[in-house]
């Protein structure tokens, strides 16, 4: 099997280490990742404020680049995921604003959740469960982009989205029931209100421990960059420690179906994940 | 931070709905629409930082207070999370008019949070060069420009140590194309 692929800026920085791991977990599965010839920034945070005809010409390029095959798009950032899907939603509107809008609105673009459900994928990760991850208290966390606004996204359920939930429980974790799966951890402000961010983000962990969570898994770059740099200077602040990891959903699918690379992705974490998977015998 | 109420002095549309229209068009939202039920500013995680919570917002903007929507906080600190749009009983996509406000804003030059219009200006800028954002060269030009570049010294020694910045700067070879679609 093969899908085209997307990985934006973020998975192509910072976020470098979720690019290997999806890329690895979906190897394993059988699957190709086939990355866009010369993809361009979807204009993510920016675009839709600073320039309206950017913020929709820019995923258009992507998805013209996309519409030259029939392989669906497979969309792993959030953010680039959002601006893809509202571009899309854009075009069905208004189908006057790009010559191949028809094209363009045709390109299946995946978010990476999705992916891992198809019943074939699904079938797969089942089967390759060697290591299944009993034990550790997980709390899913989904962030805002994916879900909302819940037309574009097509989200049906955009208050208690349980994607990520249906993935952990085939992998065997334990997973936690909290009311903050889609709440903001200030993301877009990272670096120009760090205030805000240290409370919205501290917020969730206080919840996430309240419900009794030890680690916390995401599917979004910004999500997972917020929550692990800032939880040091959040337990200053607030004079606690949570010492949360905070991991990618394909970390997790990772460990339970023991891909090797996997032991050379934790260092690229600040609060580190390694002491709590080995308490609870998980091999990291 | 002090919270703008409306005032009892405050004249009723003193532009015969001249602003409203406006941020109607540019947003192509109804925010007529408002009956205030204050959903959104309920559920908004930004809304205790704002000077104009989101319904409050609204309401200046249906009585044509320009200077106080256009020089607010409130436009800049919104998080863009798109709660209240997906909340909204009345289909108000707020934080489509947020986008819509902050382009006036600039327009007029009554940007209160300087910072933020820097790191969206740097953001555009870093597509306009590589065609992608080259993540540490858009924040350290951020940075130099908003005079905060000690602010998160550690945090960076901390990233660079784990390898999660990368120095080389991807550029496409599309460049051109992308350069006439943010000109």
């Amino acid at each position: 099997m093969e899908l085209n692929y997307y990985p934006g800026c973020s998975l192509h920085g910072t976020a470098h280490d979720y690019d290997v791991g999806i890329v690895a977990v979906f190897r394993h599965l059988g699957v190709d990742l086939i990355e866009l010839d010369d993809w361009n920034c979807c204009g993510a945070s920016s675009a839709h404020i600073m320039h309206p005809r950017a913020a929709v010409e820019l995923p258009a390029r992507n998805l013209l680049i996309a519409s030259q095959s029939d392989r669906p798009l497979l969309t792993p950032c959030a953010a680039c995921f959002h601006r893809l899907r509202l571009c899309q939603a854009h075009l069905l509107e208004h189908p006057a604003d790009h010559p191949y809008a028809a094209a363009l609105t045709r390109v299946e673009v995946v978010h990476i959740n999705e992916m891992l459900l198809k019943d074939e994928i699904q079938k797969k990760i089942k089967t390759n469960i060697n290591n299944p991850l009993a034990g550790i208290k997980v709390v899913p966390y989904y962030g805002c982009l994916t879900v909302r606004p819940p037309r574009a996204m097509k989200h049906p359920d955009p208050e208690n989205p349980r994607e990520m939930d249906a993935i952990l429980n085939i992998l065997g974790a334990d997973v936690v029931n909290w009311s903050y799966k889609t709440d903001c951890c200030g993301g877009s402000l990272a670096m120009t209100r760090p205030d805000v961010v240290r409370r919205l983000s501290g917020n969730l962990f206080e919840a996430a421990r309240e419900a009794g969570g030890e680690l916390i898994v995401t599917d979004c770059p910004m999500c997972q960059a917020n929550l692990d740099t800032r939880q040091k200077e959040i337990e200053r602040e607030r004079n606690t420690s949570y010492q949360m990891p905070v991991v990618y959903i394909t970390e997790l699918l990772a460990v339970a179906m023991s891909v090797p690379e996997t032991r050379s992705w934790w260092r690229k974490h600040i609060v580190d994940p390694v002491p709590l998977l080995r308490s609870k015998g998980w091999g990291a | 931070m002090e919270k703008v109420l409306l005032e009892d002095s405050m004249p009723i549309r003193p532009d015969d709905g001249a602003f409203l229209s406006e941020v109607e068009g540019l947003s192509g939202v109804q925010v007529s629409a408002c009956f205030h039920c204050e959903k959104c500013t309920s559920g908004c995680p930004v809304s205790y930082a704002m000077d104009l919570p989101p319904n409050l917002l609204i309401r200046h903007i249906q009585l044509g207070q320009r200077d106080k929507v256009l020089g607010s906080e409130t436009i800049w600190v919104c998080a863009s999370c798109i709660t209240c749009s997906t909340r909204c009983p009345n289909d108000i996509d707020l934080a489509h008019v947020m986008d819509a406000l902050r382009r006036m804003s600039m327009q007029q030059g009554t940007v209160s949070l300087s910072r933020v219009r820097a790191f969206h200006e740097e953001f555009m800028k870093a597509i306009r060069t590589h065609g992608r954002v080259h993540e540490i060269e858009m924040i350290a030009r951020y940075k130099i420009k908003t005079g905060t570049l000690l602010e998160d010294m550690e945090l960076g020694r901390e990233l660079f140590a784990r390898g999660r910045i990368r120095l080389i700067p991807e550029r496409i070879k599309g460049r051109r194309e992308v350069r006439d679609i943010v000109a």
